[in-house]
């Protein structure tokens, strides 16, 4: 079979135009999905101050979990949920408010009264009441929300950056 | 490098298979008249990576779709630009496979033996369709909404099988989530993989006859399909590619208002490959619908499908093919003449109002449009945010949903704030009664859900609505049901009334209605303008 064959040069030239025509589309392809999938939508951040309750009943060193509506942006939608926060009267002037979630790998933990610990039940991870590890997997003390007290009313903010820790 | 290709072929023979793919003999004729296929195959791969892309951002529900889809095109980079390449894309692929279709059937591609690969081709034209039929519901605006009542309509009216079609459709009460959950099955379910099935035929016909060749190539050398022809592809493919690309970066995606089934000012248009079938239909009239909704387009499909039965002739030069090109210019007017009548015939604002987006401030009152013109005027967004945006401001945020307060609270609370809430900082709002009252029953009107977008409401439709409250227009007219009815409601002005006319009407309502009760209203030109194109935007 007798073939029409283009000279070596030639061909070549095509093949690298080829390639480079293939690869400019897929980078006007890939690039713009990569940025729309690893870039984080523009508004996102949550609402301000909430009102988690009165505080004035709440006891020196008796952590008390109170329940609080906070606004969220959830993708395209706003939502309001209902979030806890374990709240503890440290001294007369400090309170602090630490997130539900257990800093190992997100489990609700609770207050064990007989032991005066925080206990997460998924790893035995065990925390002060001051939120420091006692033992177990956990790798940070509980995580903080941002508290305010106005009068008896403890406002809760948003979360404490983690990397600061308790 | 060599050891991992030796490793390949030896365990899959990958590497050898595609050697043979490219190295497919093509006749010395072969060239840029036969890049379409080509570019029809890219632009489905394009479709499916950018569909798949929204998919991942998309909830496909009534309740949802829109918002998602407005959350894809504002709030995540590069979003808009996915969204422009898969609308445009699509618009793209017909105009594609259609000249795919052309071309073979300009050559007379067609003929014995690559009958199959013809009608292969029939369908994937249909599948295409169905694509753009089924996505035009996605997004779930006006536009969409409207465009599949008629789409079902339409079907629902072809003798016999009409009741079962809007059935299987989902639609026999009305497009709804039902028709909706079948359209998106059906979108990204049922045919995509139902196109590559076809395509894959389709490439196998292909290669089991050869590329059509022409008349006399018997004579000379054949050429291999790598690297020559694969470049011609590419370079069409990256022609293709830049069109669409621009088109998707110039021309901004149309998503118009949340689709609204009760909203009777809406015009619905198909998409600009069906304005023909549209216009036909207008023709018909009675009796005779059914002939432009059913028999006309099922006899063409039949007819395209035939083709190779049709014409049995042996193959000739393209140049000498007449009759083949007389079909080809014939079709091309009348449809180029059906779509040109269609597009004269749709009002302007059918295509304009789509690009504005969402216009949520047409739900709301003068008033309560006046309230959100105080709110500026008075600048209570230095100290207050509307929504979610979190931003360091002394007052609370007002959008955020959380107290809601009454009316009378607000206004007392607007006259002394100190007297409402003990220790507050705000100072005291000096507008009048009305003007209080207006701002409360915008603040009344404010969720977390729309705050964001009270902030985009153009400036003319809040001081012409300011100026409609000042001079209790209300005391005689009717928006959006509120107000009184001795003086005709306004919405819908735009289609009664144009600009000059409503102008004139209010400097000297006498002399355009002679019995009229409406008193002159002396407004500066300026003042005149902003109420006039306000109420002209009415819905």
């Amino acid at each position: 079979m007798q073939y029409n064959t283009d000279n070596q040069g030639r061909r070549g030239f095509l093949v690298r135009a080829t390639q480079a025509l293939s690869a400019l589309i897929g980078g006007a392809l890939g690039i713009p999905a990569f940025v729309y999938l690893f870039t984080p939508a523009k508004s996102h951040s949550t609402g301000g101050w909430v009102d988690a309750g009165d505080i004035s009943q709440l006891k020196l060193n008796a952590p008390e979990e109170l329940p609080f509506r906070r606004v969220r942006m959830d993708g395209w939608k706003i939502i309001t949920e209902k979030s806890t926060a374990w709240v503890v009267r440290l001294s007369e002037k400090e309170v602090v408010a630490y997130t539900p979630q257990c800093t190992h790998l997100g489990c609700a933990y609770h207050w064990e009264e007989s032991k005066g610990q925080f206990l997460c039940p998924c790893h035995t991870s065990n925390f002060s009441i001051d939120g420091k590890v006692l033992n177990g997997p956990a790798p940070r003390p509980l995580d903080r929300y941002l508290v305010k007290v106005d009068g008896t009313r403890l406002l809760i903010g948003p979360e404490q950056s983690k990397t600061k820790g308790a | 490098m060599r050891t991992i290709l030796d490793w390949l072929e030896d365990r899959t023979g990958a590497p050898s298979a595609i050697q043979h793919f490219l190295d497919e003999e093509i006749p010395a004729s072969a060239g840029w008249h036969q890049v379409f296929g080509s570019v029809a195959m890219f632009l489905f791969i394009t479709q499916a990576f950018t569909g798949i892309m929204l998919a991942l951002n998309y909830a496909p529900t009534p309740g949802e779709a829109y918002n998602s889809l407005r959350y894809i095109m504002t709030e995540l980079t590069g979003g808009a630009l996915i969204r422009g390449l898969h609308h445009w894309g699509a618009s793209m692929m017909v105009i594609i496979v259609v000249l795919h279709m052309v071309q073979v059937f300009l050559w007379g591609a067609y003929k014995k033996p690559r009958e199959a690969t013809w009608m292969m081709g029939v369908i994937l034209l249909l599948v295409t369709l169905a694509f753009a039929l089924t996505g035009y519901l996605l997004p779930w605006d006006n536009r969409a909404y409207w465009g599949t009542v008629v789409t079902t309509q339409i079907s629902a009216s072809a003798p016999g099988a009409g009741p079962y079609v809007l059935r299987l459709m989902g639609a026999e009460n009305g497009v709804g989530v039902v028709t909706f959950a079948r359209f998106y099955a059906v979108h990204v379910l049922v045919l995509p993989p139902l196109t590559m099935l076809l395509i894959l035929l389709h490439v196998y016909l292909v290669r089991r006859h050869g590329v059509a060749p022409a008349p006399g190539d018997e004579l000379k050398p054949k050429q291999k399909f790598y690297p020559r022809q694969v470049f011609k592809d590419t370079a069409a493919i990256s022609l293709a590619f830049i069109v669409l690309f621009s088109l998707a970066v110039i021309a901004k995606a149309p998503l118009g208002r949340l689709a609204d089934p009760t909203d009777t000012t809406f015009i619905p248009r198909p998409e600009w490959y069906f304005l023909f079938l549209f216009q036909l239909l207008k023709y018909c009239e009675g009796p005779l619908e059914i002939l432009a909704s059913v028999v006309l387009p099922t006899l063409g499909v039949g007819l395209l499908f035939l083709v190779p039965f049709l014409d049995r002739a042996p193959v000739i030069r393209v140049t000498k093919r007449t009759t083949a090109f007389a079909i080809v210019i014939l079709a091309a007017i009348t449809w180029t003449g059906l779509t040109t009548a269609a597009v004269r015939s749709t009002p302007p604002e059918a295509f304009a109002a789509d690009r504005e987006g969402p216009m949520e401030w047409r739900d709301l009152t003068p008033e309560e449009l006046a309230g959100v013109a105080y709110f500026k005027s008075e600048s209570c967004g230095t100290c207050h945010t509307l929504g979610l945006r979190q931003e360091d401001k002394p007052g609370p945020n007002l959008g955020a949903g959380g107290a809601a307060r009454d009316a009378a609270w607000m206004i007392a609370h607007f006259k002394q704030p100190a007297s409402m809430v003990p220790g507050s900082q705000m100072p005291s709002v000096s507008l009048s009664d009305s003007q209080l009252n207006a701002m409360a029953a915008f603040l009344l009107k404010l969720t977390p859900q729309n705050a964001m977008k009270m902030q985009d409401i153009p400036q003319y439709v809040l001081e012409g609505a300011a100026l409609y409250q000042k001079n209790r227009c209300n005391m005689c007219h009717q928006v959006n049901g509120v107000g009184m009815k001795s003086g005709p409601p306004l919405n819908g002005l735009a289609h009664r009334r144009d600009a000059t006319w409503v102008k004139g009407h209010f400097l000297d309502p006498q002399k355009f209605t002679k019995d009229s009760m409406m008193p002159a209203y002396p407004f500066t030109a300026q003042q005149n303008e902003t109420i006039t194109k306000y109420l002209l935007s009415l819905p």
